[in-house]
């Protein structure tokens, strides 16, 4: 009987403890998914380190968001759709958001969070239509969607051919996932709209073996190559172009495809590739200064700190950024602190990233300006292309931010996103 | 020469070339597999802590570098700036038979005569396990893996072919990565030394014994565990040479462990028994899905053949000759 007096009081009291430390240091609960192991973390880490830097800056510098601590737990989602949801339902309650950082498990949790009353960010990914806000209350894309992308990159391309891309050969090489399935429909409307000829090439997971698929695009000889691509695939497949001597230079991969961990492996054979990108690379703007100081020189940096200044970590910066400003506006609108995450989402539909707001973060010139509204979850919409240079290792903006086709973007996400009202029975909201 | 004669021939030989690569991996199943009756679920790790283990002797990193800064507040990551490819591989053999000398300690030992199934799932837990230490040990980054073999396209074969096309047509000759060829020149090597060792070495022949039957190689005292220990330590070093091929072609990543599932439509083509039959196992699948690839992919809206065809021919394989090409017949006695 005593012991089991004792067990009960021990586990009360872990309980007790566990929920008082969770209190103490939760007051702005910002959940995790991320990837740290399997055979996507080499992209994983890096994104997810500048994540975790952020808010260690954010909680160190101004003692959290308005004077309430960040708290980040993580959750391993080994990039599996099913265990995202898995993570997602175990950390839902009090979370202000949530960042898939994956567009299968953001799918799944479209109809979820909506249900839920839970703010889902998916930064330059996941499913373009939400960037219908009339529709998709709670999802939000900012700042550019992936049809932007694809329409991006073949105005890239037009430019490259003086305007004039009919008759020409474009191929897409990509993640045979949701995720890389997101930008056919748009490359097929671009294909009628501008007369050049699309070629599919799906690759399975991981990626690993892709001589077949480069061995097609070999024999077809297309103009341009583009690629949808993450983990492995992108190492695979921009040392497989290199090893067919398809020109780099023609190669653009979306802005999942354009990491240093893609390009290293090709040594100088990826010399001239390129990839869209959102927000710039490198290390020398303010708020890696920041993180310098307040997190990595007392040895707290998440990880070994072997990736502060590279793309992905850039990249986690940037998102990290965009939820911590949500919730700064969304403590100004509510005039308290503790925010709810209904209030949490507010923030987020109001968001105004402008470049003087981006300086006063640390993140001048870093990215585009953006905003939310009601009607537009999907941002600015603009894109740059950079190319990797192989021998100073280092990638370099080769555009200025460009707006994709907003007429077929557009067109497209209006036409979506009334399937997806009218499938899940949503009155459309922002009259 | 037609150009699509000439292009058939390309994809051929392409296959062949990917074929010697699950062969590699295959070739560590099919060691362990003969020699003590477990099929190793954990050779694509093998394949892949090899390759993380080379690449950190290569760079100098410093094993269990975050865990220990973790630990002693301390920042270590490398001590030294490189090491001669020569001693990393050295260093990563011995590596591998330390990692086969602690399996048999810790798991084999533990597990002698229990039902295969048993042992099967020992090695999954063994796969996860040593997973996890990998990434401990030497971190999950990318890592860029250069032991000096040559790759990217053939330029001497593409000028060698050009001119087999008729004149006039389109065609700029035939493909081939050269890390393809090398890879197929180690397997050969690795085949013939495998061959040589088990035939004409006591050792060997004590290998063929165990392989053959435990208990009467244990009458004659053929110490088992020794020779499991051995085996163990061959694939390791097998698993090493697929790790250095596969890791210099994709960088070595944790993704690598995933080529063990490109070697089981392999083994079941060329029977869990047979060196040889791993090797014409492995050129039967990749022929298979390279062709199936580019000549009937287009037919499928989905597309991606390459990744699972292997599994169609495994199949349609196991309903005619369950026991692969070369594989042990099974005999049934009620």
């Amino acid at each position: 009987m005593r012991i089991k007096q004792l067990l009960i009081g021990i586990t009360a009291s872990v309980i007790a403890i566990s929920s008082y430390v969770e209190i103490a240091i939760a007051d702005l609960k910002f959940p995790m998914l991320v990837y740290r192991t399997g055979a996507y973390a080499p992209n994983g880490i890096p994104n997810a380190d500048g994540f975790v830097d952020y808010y260690k800056m954010i909680n160190a510098r101004d003692g959290g968001i308005g004077g309430e601590k960040i708290f980040h737990p993580e959750c391993e989602t080994g990039y599996k759709t099913q265990v995202g949801v898995e993570c997602y339902e175990k950390n839902k309650k009090d979370a202000m958001v949530f960042q898939p950082m994956s567009t299968g498990i953001t799918y799944q949790l479209i109809p979820k969070a909506t249900a839920d009353g839970v703010t889902v960010y998916s930064t330059g990914y996941g499913r373009t239509s939400a960037a219908n806000g009339k529709v998709f209350k709670w999802i939000f894309n900012a700042p550019v969607t992936y049809w932007d992308g694809a329409s991006i990159a073949v105005r890239h391309i037009l430019k490259n051919n003086f305007g004039n891309i009919k008759g020409k050969k474009i191929a897409l090489v990509y993640h045979n996932s949701a995720y890389g399935k997101e930008p056919i429909r748009t490359l097929q409307t671009l294909s009628k709209k501008h007369g050049f000829k699309l070629m599919l090439l799906p690759v399975d997971h991981p990626g690993q073996e892709q001589k077949a698929t480069w061995l097609k695009i070999r024999k077809a000889r297309p103009d341009n190559v583009l690629m949808w691509g993450w983990g492995v695939m992108n190492q695979v497949a921009v040392k497989s172009a290199a090893s067919i001597k398809f020109p780099m230079d023609k190669f653009i991969g979306i802005w999942w495809s354009g990491s240093e961990n893609d390009v290293l492996p090709a040594g100088q054979g990826a010399h001239g590739y390129k990839s869209l990108t959102f927000n710039a690379p490198g290390d020398s703007y303010q708020v890696h200064k920041d993180i310098k100081k307040y997190v990595h020189d007392k040895g707290e940096a998440s990880g070994d700190g072997s990736h502060f200044g590279t793309v992905l970590y850039n990249r986690g910066l940037f998102q990290a950024m965009v939820q911590v400003e949500a919730a700064v506006v969304a403590q100004k609108i509510h005039g308290t602190s503790k925010i709810t995450p209904a209030m949490y989402r507010d923030g987020m539909e109001a968001v105004n990233l402008s470049a003087k707001r981006m300086e006063e973060l640390g993140f001048k010139d870093f990215a585009p300006p953006f905003k939310n509204t009601c009607e537009n979850h999907g941002g600015s919409g603009l894109a740059a292309v950079q190319q990797w240079d192989a021998k100073a290792k280092k990638w370099n903006m080769i555009t200025e931010y460009m707006y994709g086709d907003s007429d077929v973007v557009q067109k497209l996400i209006a036409e979506d996103s009334s399937k997806y009202a009218a499938e899940q029975k949503i009155a459309e909201r922002c009259n | 020469m037609s150009v699509e004669l000439l292009n058939f021939i390309e994809t051929v030989l392409n296959g062949l070339m990917s074929g010697v690569m699950y062969s590699l991996v295959a070739l560590g199943f099919v060691l362990i597999f003969k020699a003590s009756g477990v099929f190793n679920f954990a050779q694509g790790v093998f394949a892949l802590f090899a390759a993380l283990t080379l690449v950190g002797y290569q760079t100098g990193q410093v094993p269990f570098a975050h865990l220990i800064n973790e630990l002693f507040g301390t920042n270590y990551h490398n001590w030294y700036a490189s090491m001669p490819n020569f001693l990393a591989i050295i260093l990563t053999m011995v590596t591998m038979i330390a990692l086969a000398w602690i399996i048999e300690r810790l798991v084999l030992k533990h597990l002698v005569n229990q039902d295969p199934i048993i042992l099967f799932m020992a090695t999954i837990g063994l796969a996860f396990a040593l997973e996890g230490v990998g990434d401990l040990m030497w971190g999950s980054d990318v890592k860029v893996l250069d032991v000096g073999i040559p790759s990217g396209g053939s330029v001497w074969l593409e000028e060698a072919t050009i001119g087999l096309a008729a004149e006039g047509s389109d065609y700029y000759g035939m493909y081939i990565d050269v890390l393809n060829v090398w890879a197929t020149v180690i397997a050969v090597i690795l085949v013939i030394t495998l061959a040589l060792f088990s035939q004409y070495t006591k050792t060997g022949r004590a290998l063929r014994a165990v392989a053959d039957d435990h208990q009467a190689a244990l009458s004659v005292g053929i110490s088992l565990r020794t020779i499991w220990i051995l085996v163990w330590a061959i694939s390791g070093f097998i698993a090493m040479v697929a790790g250095i091929m596969w890791g210099t072609e994709s960088g070595v990543q944790f993704s690598l462990s995933l080529i063990a599932l490109k070697a089981l439509p392999v083994l079941i083509l060329g029977g869990f028994t047979s060196i040889p039959g791993a090797i014409i196992g492995g050129l039967l699948i990749g022929v298979g899905e390279k062709l199936a690839e580019i000549y009937i992919g287009g037919y499928f809206e989905t597309g991606a053949l390459e990744n699972w065809f292997a599994y169609v021919m495994a199949l349609v394989f196991l309903l005619f000759r369950p026991q692969g090409l070369f594989g042990d017949k099974i005999i049934e006695r009620v």
